[in-house]
């Protein structure tokens, strides 16, 4: 189907071909899939995605992705759940994994904006870098990111009760780290620094809730003004062992070495920072 | 931050707003009035079995004078006046010696409460005489029916056989959202509104076939069996957005700006963030619900784009999605924006439109009236050719059906109703919901206060209001020679202004009155 929009052609829809058009893009066996994304948009990626979680695959397999967007966004099957496990081969686009249910995406590249935006459970492991806004909102699962990540990384991150999201950087961070924060584990390790200081400002600026852990060197005017560093706890090492341990263990890092270093723990000072900015 | 120093180490120069008068010789002593007044008022004095009143706390909410059972109070503005003066008005020098006294930013709840234009109030309808007869709504059909979302460019129908029987529409339809009325209930979160509150709009609307709205604060579990009936919104917050949430909804909204507030975000105090609103919004109890002012994740029209379809996607393209934004300068320009962007309903919020709480000086200062963002925008985006691509939803200051089928016909497809259906639930403007002691158990999360309120009957309330207002729209469809809500739309031959200068028709679109 043509879709425009006032003449000029849609983005998104324009000349999205139908599943039975595309079939042939996907070679599933037993409850694995292949799916070569070098010719598919996003739309067809995630039309063929969906069709082959609901034939009963379990594991599906993308080739030769390059920008598609929002891929693992339109997995959500209410009854029964099925968790997937999606391997991705290339450079997936933004919105990465975008309010994911539970699944599993490993990334064999880099990852754009906005990797696990508004995410609601499973997994996504990066083995490269990805760009600003990485688990913005996000409300619980793990995302782990080998490299460096953008600005504004965890930007109000949630947590509730036993719902507690965890994203683990081996890289540094731009500006604005876990701004807004108001849940969540943020774990940033600094591994590709050597002995360079942490270059984000703004870090945890309007935090007011959740715990960030920073390996490395950071400056106190590095920080935001609503945090504060505290002492680790036993709860936190043992947090750190096993997030950390796992990072190691899948993106190759020794474990001692990393849990070795200096790491810094920053808590929101208060659960209300602007109470006070306000006349009753 | 600046330490500042409170207003308890000060004696306070506010005069108060309004004077209680208790007729003594009718009040009994029951104590109605000091068990209802949440902003603790009146106290009896068993000693003197006499009942006090402190006016300084007093907000004018009228409950006490309502429960009263013997009418022994009346409760009015105080007349006590500082010198006239027509620039340093009372609301001046009260704001001046709040700000002097706590050095904080004034806050405040409902509409934008200023004389600025209300050009409803300076439009009127048409009525057929003679050349072309009216309709009597009682004993004809009457269509109010509405469909939501993107239209086709054409329609293509396929006639199987040769006798115009069978006949099937070939083209691919997008997701329309079908409500009885061309109304839906204004966004208004769980958290800003009671549980008792939301839920009597989500009855409401699943009753009379219309669309209530959750605003940011989620969709509790047991209520989602409303979501056929629910727009729910995906804002700067992200508050309770699951998978489930998005997919339970009949229209999914993006929250970019509101009326009463554009360009800042929301704090929802951490003394409002009870267990319940914590479960739901998904942040620990206490703690500060912080809207943040932009979506971080939107900084452009392509960005836009993004979430628009992000959503699309985890909806598998069945449900329209909304993008909503305060009028604002230009706005016909953001809205063809947003349609190009994607959006399938665009939502625009006026000046007057209503708030939970916001910074007075926001409120009454920032954005354009809804009436003439609403002309605007319909005219630009028909001059661009793609009007149909998008259904028009208009919020801001609404107060009766007249509003409403003026609005419909400068172009809008339905109206965000949200003060009117506070007010048929019991609010009675006060402007206090930021407080949080909402006596009428509205805008409060005190469970003594929103037991108040009880579902079953309010929404009945909300019901009867629809009914009301859909009645006289189709009385005045009738008086027009129409019979269908869409003959109406955007046809402004039936608006004339009265009192308006040159510009602001043309900005309308319409004629004076006499041509």
């Amino acid at each position: 189907m043509e879709y425009s929009i006032g003449g000029l052609r849609d983005m998104f829809l324009g000349n999205v071909r139908r599943l039975e058009d595309i079939l042939s893009y996907a070679n599933i066996s037993d409850d694995i899939a292949e799916i070569d994304a070098s010719r598919l948009v996003h739309k067809e990626i995630n039309d063929l995605m969906q069709y082959c979680a609901l034939q009963g695959v379990r594991k599906i397999v993308l080739r030769g992705v390059c920008g598609q967007r929002y891929l693992g966004t339109r997995l959500y099957f209410p009854n029964p759940r099925p968790r997937l496990e999606i391997e991705i081969h290339g450079h997936p686009g933004n919105d990465l994994g975008a309010f994911l249910d539970g699944h599993r995406i490993v990334v064999h590249g880099n990852a754009q904006d906005g990797v696990g935006n508004t995410m609601d459970g499973g997994e996504i492991l990066v083995h490269g870098r990805a760009g600003d806004v990485v688990a913005m909102s996000m409300r619980g699962g793990r995302i782990l990111i080998r490299d460096d990540v953008g600005y504004r990384t965890a930007i109000h991150m949630k947590e509730y009760k036993d719902k507690v999201p965890v994203l683990v950087v081996g890289g540094t961070a731009q500006d604005f780290f876990g701004e807004y924060m108001a849940g969540g584990r943020v774990v940033l390790l600094g591994l590709n620094l050597g002995n360079k200081p942490h270059r984000a400002r703004y870090i945890g600026t309007g935090m007011h809730g959740g715990i960030m852990f920073i390996r490395g060197k950071v400056e106190k005017w590095q920080l935001g003004k609503e945090v504060g560093i505290v002492d680790m706890e036993r709860e936190d090492w043992k947090l750190l062992e096993k997030h950390v341990g796992d990072f190691c263990e899948i993106f190759g890092f020794k474990r001692d070495e990393v849990l070795g270093g200096d790491f810094l723990k920053l808590k929101p000072m208060t659960k209300r920072p602007y109470g006070k900015v306000y006349a009753y | 931050m600046v330490e500042l120093v409170r207003g308890e180490e000060m004696f306070s120069h506010m005069l108060p707003e309004f004077i209680v008068e208790r007729r003594e010789d009718r009040c009994i002593r029951c104590r109605v009035c000091e068990r209802q007044c949440a902003f603790e008022v009146h106290k009896y004095d068993k000693e003197l079995d006499m009942v006090f009143s402190d006016e300084k706390k007093c907000v004018g909410c009228q409950r006490c004078a309502v429960l009263c059972p013997t009418d022994a109070l009346v409760i009015r503005p105080h007349p006590g006046e500082y010198r006239r003066n027509a620039n340093w008005t009372r609301e001046r020098i009260q704001d001046l010696k709040k700000q002097a006294e706590t050095g904080g930013v004034i806050l405040t709840g409902s509409g934008n409460d200023k004389p600025y234009r209300i050009y409803w109030d300076h439009i009127v309808l048409n009525a057929s005489q003679v050349t072309n007869p009216s309709i009597d709504p009682l004993r004809e059909p009457m269509e109010l029916r509405t469909f939501l979302g993107r239209k086709p460019d054409a329609l293509e129908l396929r006639f199987n056989g040769g006798d115009y029987e069978d006949v099937e529409v070939a083209t691919e339809l997008y997701p329309n959202v079908m409500i009885e009325t061309p109304m839906v209930f204004s966004a208004m979160s769980y958290g800003a509104i009671s549980y008792q509150a939301f839920k009597s709009l989500a009855m409401a609307a699943s009753e009379y076939g219309t669309l209530f709205n959750t605003g940011e604060g989620g969709l509790p579990k047991e209520l989602r069996k409303y979501g056929k009936n629910a727009i729910v919104q995906c804002a700067s917050g992200r508050f309770g957005v699951d998978p489930e949430y998005l997919n339970c909804a009949a229209v999914v909204e993006i929250k970019i700006g509101q009326g009463a507030k554009p360009g800042i975000g929301g704090h929802l105090p951490g003394e409002k963030v009870t267990l319940p609103i914590s479960v739901t919004r998904m942040i620990p109890e206490g703690t500060d619900a912080l809207s943040p002012a932009p979506q971080h994740d939107i900084y452009s029209i392509e960005d836009l784009s993004m979430l628009i379809y992000a959503l699309k996607e985890a909806t598998n393209y069945e449900t329209p999605v909304s993008v909503k934004i305060a009028a604002v300068h230009n706005v016909a320009a953001i809205a063809s924006g947003m349609v190009r962007a994607g959006a399938d309903i665009i939502a625009i919020d006026g000046l007057r439109g209503g708030t939970g709480a916001a910074p007075k000086i926001i409120r009454d200062n920032v954005g354009i009236p809804i009436e003439l963002a609403l002309a605007a925008v319909d005219r630009r985006l028909r001059e661009e050719g793609i009007r149909n691509k998008c259904s028009i939803l208009v919020a801001g200051g609404f107060r009766c059906s007249a509003d409403v089928v003026k609005a419909i016909a400068l172009g809008a497809d339905a109206v965000y109703i949200g003060t009117p259906a506070l007010v048929a639930m019991g609010c009675t403007l006060c402007q206090k919901c930021y407080t949080g002691k909402c006596n009428w158990g509205i805008c409060t999360q005190d469970p003594y206060l929103s037991r108040r309120l009880n579902p079953e009957i309010a929404s009945k309330r909300l019901v009867n209001l629809l009914r009301g207002w859909s009645l006289e729209i189709k009385e005045m469809l009738g008086g027009m020679g129409i019979n269908a809500v869409e003959s109406l739309r955007g046809n402004r031959e039936h608006l004339r202004g009265v009192g308006l200068e040159d510009w602001e028709l043309e900005v309308l679109g319409i004629k004076g009155a006499g041509e």
